[in-house]
């Protein structure tokens, strides 16, 4: 038997604790259960496609470190990737390692800090938050003292890196890359088996494989319905062609499925930085590029394995200094098409939970 | 000089046995009454630092240390800063109800140690329905609460009041029957004489079962973590008090609190031995007690995630339900056999075997189902 009460408009978000930045949810609730759900975005529109046309090639390179800012090294690289495609740069052996190594350590951070608030918004008061937060804390270190930044990295150059990295970053990315997958198995034994959890997140907010394909999702959100799609591994960019790792997925697609898909990433993201510390040569770590480049009049598309998906910057020249377009693949919006499929018929509670288990960044989104 | 006679009187007054209901001397209201909310107050205070303290030792961080020594005087400067906040009514809401509804919660937290002994004899009424006065007045403060979710015209607010009183209504029986178990035993309805039969056993050995299911159920009825869905943080803002802010939120606050140190202290004296144990003045053990079953509350909330509204449900009536029912019947059997006071220990092997059997099968029989509506 179900009881049907009047159907009630809840407006959830722009400011919400739990929506991830400013999105807007507008519910249609019978009692606790989702009847309809409407998202509206667009508050963190900055127009960055836009300005990206008002810049040089290497000044777009900040930009991109405000569209996801959990991940900034990936879209840096993202970015540079297209560029490089586009006026056919090499770039030098240590830069590439360099890169790797920090992408790597980016999805680490990233994961991190999408399992901490997936188990915030499941109700976890704080706790499993403020350990992951605790490791990311010495990844962002270690960028720190590569880049001087701990959130907006502006690493990446056009032809490489834009510095090289000091003498005391190997022994400390060696220390952290030894102490973390003790960390992580912690983490593990705390939630992967925790009765409530389960019950929670098991089961719910199912993704069907269509429906993933269909609507473009990639990442973990994909990988979690048990589709083997890695952008290192389909068209290895970069020179993760190199590296020696597996590509861990889920089988329902649910909530429990995209967070455990996160957690052994971590690990498998922890092997290619041990094997590139193993590999990593000397030498310079940026190509001799002018700081204003020409690329000839063409076309280029960039992507990598973000985060939370594949990221793309779709780059026209039309051989001026400026891009005459830069369009960006956005993964967190085609994630979230996902959410309406996902979500009706879900409690409220679930919904939180659902939502959560995207790791969505608003600044991506709204762009 | 009468007040220092009064105050002499008094402090004797607290070693003596309870006299009958009425028939004390009018100071003896007065003397506990003042008690009573002193000690409801700094017990919040207690309780409060204990949970930041705790939470933030759990969560690998360090907490209010800077007011006072080791942060002890956090409080006492958050009351003050929430004290100087406007009170701000929204403009839909029921006025009248929503200036009621903060007392409404608060007032039945103070009520409730009126029959609570501190040493022994030492309280303001020893009643002789002394539990069921402590079940009847826990469950006003729901009252207030829903008045509040009511009148504030929120949703958030309204969604947090409806499943507390869900919550409330359908965890009562299961805490009720369990409360039923040490009253069998006990053979009285008087937490005084409820602690004063714990004189050689604590009744956590004898009734396991009883201890869990009304900690469980008790966690549920004041809103802690798992079961915290009135309030949950990450859906529902702040749940029912969304709307509230200065002195009217403080005493949601310290209502909320409240409750927690007077399921505490029942849990303390029904399944502790209350004031009972060697060596340290009963207040004093009375206090640590209720400062330690505190903990475990604040270690749950710090570990376990937030359950659903279905799931919360189903724990109450498929989990909790038929164990509180068969713990009654078992001790009511073992009660009937008239079981020989000096084996109480073996009473105590029997019922946690039984208590082990008992969880384990009923986690196997017993599945948390989805929930999903088809739309």
């Amino acid at each position: 038997m179900q009881l049907r009460t009047e159907p009630y408009v809840l407006n959830m978000g722009p400011v919400h604790p739990s929506t991830h930045g400013v999105f807007r949810m507008r519910v249609t609730l019978d009692g606790e259960a989702v009847l309809n759900l409407e998202p509206v975005f667009g508050y963190l529109h900055r127009g960055v496609e836009k300005l990206a046309e008002e810049r040089a090639y290497s000044g777009v390179i900040p930009l991109t470190d405000r569209l996801d800012y959990v991940a900034s090294m990936t879209n840096n690289l993202a970015y540079v990737l297209a560029v490089e495609k586009l006026a056919e740069i090499k770039v030098p052996e240590r830069a590439e390692y360099l890169r790797v190594i920090m992408s790597e350590l980016q999805r680490i951070s990233a994961h991190l800090v999408s399992i901490g608030s997936f188990t915030n918004d499941s109700g976890c008061y704080f706790t499993p938050f403020l350990y992951m937060y605790r490791e990311r804390e010495k990844i962002v270190d270690l960028f720190d003292m590569v880049c001087g930044q701990r959130l907006l990295y502006n690493y990446m150059r056009i032809g490489g890196v834009s510095q090289d990295i000091p003498d005391e970053f190997l022994p400390a990315l060696r220390k952290v890359v030894k102490h973390l997958p003790g960390r992580i198995n912690e983490y593990d034994r705390l939630l992967s088996e925790n009765e409530i959890f389960l019950a929670r997140t098991k089961g719910v907010g199912i993704l069907p494989k269509e429906t993933a394909i269909n609507i473009g999702a990639s990442g973990p959100v994909l990988r979690s319905t048990g589709i083997e799609w890695d952008i290192r591994k389909k068209d290895p960019y970069s020179i993760y062609d190199r590296f020696d790792f597996d590509i861990p997925t889920g089988e329902a697609g649910d909530c429990y499925d995209r967070y455990y898909v996160r957690l052994q990433e971590m690990r498998q993201s922890i092997r290619i930085v041990e094997q590139a510390l193993k590999q990593i040569p000397s030498g310079p770590v940026k190509a001799d590029v002018p700081q204003l480049i020409r690329p000839p009049v063409g076309e280029a598309y960039g992507h990598v394995e973000g985060p939370t998906g594949e990221v793309g910057f779709h780059v026209v020249s039309d051989g001026g200094i400026a891009p005459y377009r830069c369009h960006i693949r956005a993964p967190s919006l085609m994630n979230l098409t996902g959410l309406y499929d996902m979500s009706v018929g879900w409690k409220v509670q679930d919904l939180i939970v659902i939502f959560g288990s995207f790791a969505i960044t608003m600044g991506e989104i709204d762009r | 000089m009468v007040i220092p006679n009064i105050a002499v009187d008094a402090v004797r007054h607290l070693g003596a046995v309870a006299p009958d209901w009425p028939g004390h001397p009018w100071w003896h209201w007065v003397v506990f009454t003042l008690i009573n909310i002193v000690f409801i107050l700094v017990m919040i205070i207690g309780v409060i630092y204990i949970e930041r303290r705790a939470i933030a030792w759990f969560a690998a961080r360090t907490g209010p240390n800077r007011t006072g020594p080791f942060g002890l005087l956090q409080a006492i400067a958050d009351a003050i800063k929430i004290l100087l906040k406007e009170f701000i009514t929204p403009m839909n809401a029921d006025k009248i109800v929503f200036w009621i509804a903060p007392a409404v919660v608060f007032a039945p937290v103070i009520m409730i140690f009126a029959v609570v002994p501190f040493m022994n004899g030492a309280m303001l009424a020893d009643l002789n329905i002394g539990i069921l006065f402590v079940v009847a007045i826990s469950s006003i403060s729901t009252v207030g609460v829903f008045m509040a979710g009511w009148s504030s015209s929120n949703k958030y607010s309204m969604i947090g009041a409806m499943r507390l009183v869900a919550s409330v209504i359908s965890y009562e029986i299961p805490v009720v029957l369990a409360l039923a178990g040490v009253v069998l035993i006990a053979g009285s309805l008087s937490l005084n004489d409820i602690v004063l039969a714990q004189q050689t056993v604590p009744f956590i050995l004898v009734q396991p079962l009883g201890f869990f299911l009304l900690f469980v159920g008790g966690c549920a009825e004041i809103n802690r973590s798992p079961f915290d869905l009135m309030e949950a943080d990450s859906e529902l803002v702040a749940g029912f008090h969304t709307e509230y802010s200065g002195m009217k939120f403080a005493m949601y606050y310290l209502g909320e609190y409240g409750e927690a140190v007077v399921m505490a202290t029942i849990i303390s004296t029904l399944f502790l031995g209350g004031w009972q144990w060697p060596f340290l003045p009963g207040w004093l053990w009375l206090i640590l007690k209720i400062f330690l079953v505190f903990f475990t509350m604040v270690w749950t909330r710090a570990t376990l995630p937030r359950v659903r509204i279905d799931q919360l449900m189903a724990v109450a009536w498929k989990f909790l339900f038929p164990l509180a029912l068969i713990n009654l019947l078992v001790t009511a059997l073992q009660v009937l056999a008239g079981w020989p006071e000096d084996l109480l220990w073996l009473m105590g092997i029997v019922n946690y075997v039984l208590l082990g059997v008992l969880i384990l099968l009923w986690s196997r029989m017993y599945k948390v189902g989805w929930g999903r509506i088809e739309v």
